[in-house]
């Protein structure tokens, strides 16, 4: 009965700046991750993760199963990359890759229709002790990397620098993106086990340091999964922090100021302040990687947008097509006019639904005309706003005159390489300019003038 | 399937607040500071504001086809030159003085540097600043009573807008006369036809009431910053305090705030985007910066009001003022 007086008196954290967009979750909040049909074939393409690509282990035409690791970590910061689903290396080729601009060495694999998993996955829960090492070492085997869209390798994340104190492992679950509701649905259907993930974590990353603190971090306006995460805290020790909804609350070192008001130094990384940030979803693969021993070959994506008949969110094996998921959830709306990975803000166009799902892919959105609004840029008046949201303290106006005029010297003196990129500036502009596109190409300048 | 697709770098949503939805709104809320001019001045008025609006359009259009820019009549800025131009002219000036000022407003202040974005000074009061220099005699003498009232708004002999009144009692005028005259600007009665727009002054900016209602609406839709106008009248309400005696004179500081053209300065003109900063506390500085000089000019300089040198003035500060009033980068000292 007083239950609204009691949410009152929450405390919600947030940081400077920041944009508002409509939220558009209720398209998919309370449609439960179902299942899609084992896909024909799956495109795994040898780069899904940031870092150096990972070596192929089979030839074509050899046979595989689902969960056997057909290409093998590089290098320090790499991942390995599993089949996720059984039957023949149909083909290995460079093809066009969703994410990265440019082709990537691809393995392509036909189903046999049967999915016989790798033998060494486990099929049932075992409660189990596990050392640093040991999950560490799992987590590594497994490919996992950092499911929130970043897709960083996650074995590299639990082993920072030994000089570096940790003393905070947040788990982020903010999902601040629009349309995105996987996190969400994930965090309600299977909170227990994210929560054995997210202990796996605290106890990797308690090698070489002590106390450890766990806090989970949720947007207000995922109420259901604050309650559900309120209710364990105290059986498994952790502590949840209700945050408000903005845009880009996820993003780390927001997420770290809002919680912990520590700054990450320009330049550096959370570990500078002695934080690790992993996603919930990435927390629930390496519960599954320890307890099962089952590799990342598949994950829980958002299907929305006013471009498809039925949102969902969908369990997909990595390298299932667009197509597939289209043909699953009935066809399109309307006239498509953009299909994006990932969220409406940060996500990525693409141009073919021929792309696979890739380990980094949080969702796809169908956007038809209705969303689609073409806006010629025109002259900035100078209204500020860019200013007022930029969670950077950046002026982003004046860093796009000065890429305009190419004098990426004085872009650098304003800070360009601090910006993150989130597009809350180019959201909120009325003048519809280009700022990130233009904020990628002034820092790629910077540094290619580094490097000579 | 579809072979069509956009591929364009992110975000893919924009904000539904675009160029044109802002300027219109400025439009929109200075409608009832016009419908006051027509109430106050009467048809005159009217057209005065009629006649600005369609030369700023025509020179914003012909100066399109000139420098072969895109046709930008349309997107409101135009319209909002032509009226504030026309709300700071006086009532009675003849036809050609709006015509002479719109087309120095938008030819030579705003497209010449470039167009909408890029002039440097506020079109509107640049162009009045030209009218004042080159017609000073039409410019300080065409003010005329409203309908209802008196042009002083507390004197039913004086024949000058309130702040020239004082200003006229204090070069010529006796101490004692002075006192008298300060007495009845400073009575509630004064302060009531100020309020209400009841005096003379310029077409636009004698009703406080209007120029607040629609500048209420453009704070709540948070398309114009609070801090400009808050720090601008805060200042000139705080200086006012130390030039008169406040025992003797309590509603000084209401008078000075109310009178001329600060309530349609500090709202609408002193918080034009592209001639203030886009830094919070440059704006901060910026609203301050014009609070001293108006009051300066005000009381010591030799117009008898001087809310459109003093916004002028900072217009020309906003580079130096940004570049000082820098945000601090996140995870910089």
């Amino acid at each position: 009965m007083f239950n609204f007086l009691i949410s009152k008196q929450v405390k919600k954290f947030s940081f400077a700046g920041g944009v508002h967009p409509e939220e558009n979750k209720h398209f998919t909040e309370n449609s439960p991750i179902e299942k899609l049909p084992l896909p024909k074939l799956v495109y795994l393409p040898l780069l899904q993760h940031t870092g150096k690509q990972a070596k192929p282990l089979l030839n074509i035409g050899d046979k595989v199963k689902t969960g056997q690791i057909i290409g093998e970590a590089d290098g320090k910061i790499s991942a390995n990359i599993h089949s996720s689903i059984s039957g023949k290396v149909k083909d290995l080729k460079e093809l066009p890759h969703p994410l990265i601009f440019g082709r990537v060495l691809t393995y392509v694999i036909e189903s046999d229709g049967e999915d016989i998993w790798d033998e060494n996955i486990k099929r049932e829960f075992v409660k189990k002790e596990f050392d640093s090492d040991e999950i560490i070492e799992k987590v590594f085997k497994a490919g996992i990397v950092g499911l929130g869209g970043a897709a960083f390798p996650t074995a590299v994340k639990l082993s920072p620098p030994k000089e570096k104190v940790i003393d905070t492992l947040i788990i982020n679950g903010c999902e601040c993106e629009p349309y995105l509701t996987n996190d969400y649905r994930l965090m309600i259907e299977k909170p227990k086990e994210i929560i054995l993930g997210a202990l796996l974590l605290k106890k990797a990353l308690e090698k070489n340091n002590k106390n450890i603190r766990l806090i989970f971090g949720i947007e207000d306006n995922k109420e259901k999964a604050i309650g559900i995460f309120d209710s364990y805290k105290k059986d498994y020790n952790f502590e949840v922090y209700t945050l408000k909804t903005k845009y880009p609350q996820g993003a780390e070192k927001q997420l770290i100021k809002a919680i912990l008001k520590r700054e990450v130094p320009s330049g550096g990384l959370p570990f500078d302040v002695g934080v690790v940030v992993q996603n919930v979803g990435t927390a629930y693969a390496c519960y599954e990687a320890c307890y099962f021993d089952k590799p990342l070959f598949e994950r829980v994506i958002t299907v929305s947008g006013n471009g498809i008949k039925e949102k969902k969110n969908l369990l997909v094996r990595i390298g299932t097509q667009i197509k597939d998921i289209v043909e699953y959830c009935g066809g399109y709306v309307g006239e498509i006019k953009k299909v994006i990975m990932g969220g409406p803000i940060m996500g990525v166009a693409i141009y073919s639904e021929d792309m696979p799902i890739v380990k980094g892919t949080t969702g796809i959105l169908f956007f038809n005309e209705k969303e689609v609004i073409l806006e010629k840029e025109r002259d900035c008046i100078r209204c500020g706003r860019c200013v007022e949201v930029c969670p950077m303290g950046l002026l982003p106006t004046e860093l796009h005159k000065f890429i305009k005029r190419r004098e990426f010297d004085k872009a650098r003196d304003y800070s360009l390489l601090d910006c993150i990129e989130c597009g809350s500036c180019a959201f909120i502009c009325p003048a519809r300019i280009k700022l990130v596109q233009s904020f990628k190409f002034g820092k790629q300048e910077i540094i290619k003038k580094e490097r000579k | 399937m579809n072979r069509s697709l956009i591929v364009s770098l992110s975000p893919h949503i924009r904000s539904d607040v675009s160029v044109d939805k802002i300027m219109w709104s400025v439009v929109w809320a200075l409608i009832p500071a016009t419908i006051g001019a027509g109430y106050f001045f009467g048809i005159r008025a009217i057209i005065l504001i009629i006649l600005s609006i369609i030369t700023a359009l025509i020179s914003e259009y012909i100066c399109n086809l000139i420098f072969k820019r895109e046709i930008s009549i349309f997107d409101g800025s135009a319209v909002i030159t032509g009226i504030l131009l026309a709300f700071n002219l006086p009532p009675n000036v003849p036809f050609f003085i709006p015509i002479i000022g719109s087309f120095f407003a938008i030819v030579v202040v705003k497209q010449l540097f470039g167009g909408l974005g890029y002039n440097f000074l506020n079109p509107a009061l640049a162009a009045r600043a030209f009218l004042v220099a080159s017609f000073p005699q039409i410019m300080s003498a065409s003010y005329i009573a409203p309908y209802y009232g008196t042009i002083s708004g507390f004197d039913a002999i004086t024949q000058a807008t309130p702040l020239t009144a004082i200003r006229n009692a204090k070069i010529m005028d006796t101490p004692r006369n002075l006192e008298i005259l300060l007495d009845k600007a400073t009575s509630w009665e004064s302060l009531k036809n100020l309020f209400t727009g009841n005096v003379g002054g310029c077409l636009g900016e004698t009703s406080a009431i209007l120029l607040l209602i629609g500048a209420i609406y453009l704070l709540i839709k948070r398309y114009i910053d609070y801090r400009i106008p808050l720090s601008y009248l805060l200042t000139c309400f705080i200086l006012s305090l130390f030039i008169l005696p406040i025992k003797r004179f309590p509603n000084y500081h209401l008078f000075q705030i109310l009178s001329g053209g600060l309530i349609l300065g500090a709202f609408f003109m002193a918080t034009d985007y592209v001639t203030s900063p886009i830094t919070k506390k440059g704006r901060v500085i910026f609203g301050i910066g014009c609070g001293i000089l108006t009051m300066l000019i005000r009381h010591f300089g030799g117009y008898p009001e001087g809310v459109s040198f003093s916004i002028l003035l900072m217009n020309v500060a906003t580079p130096l003022i940004e570049r000082y009033t820098r945000p601090r980068v996140f995870g910089k000292k």
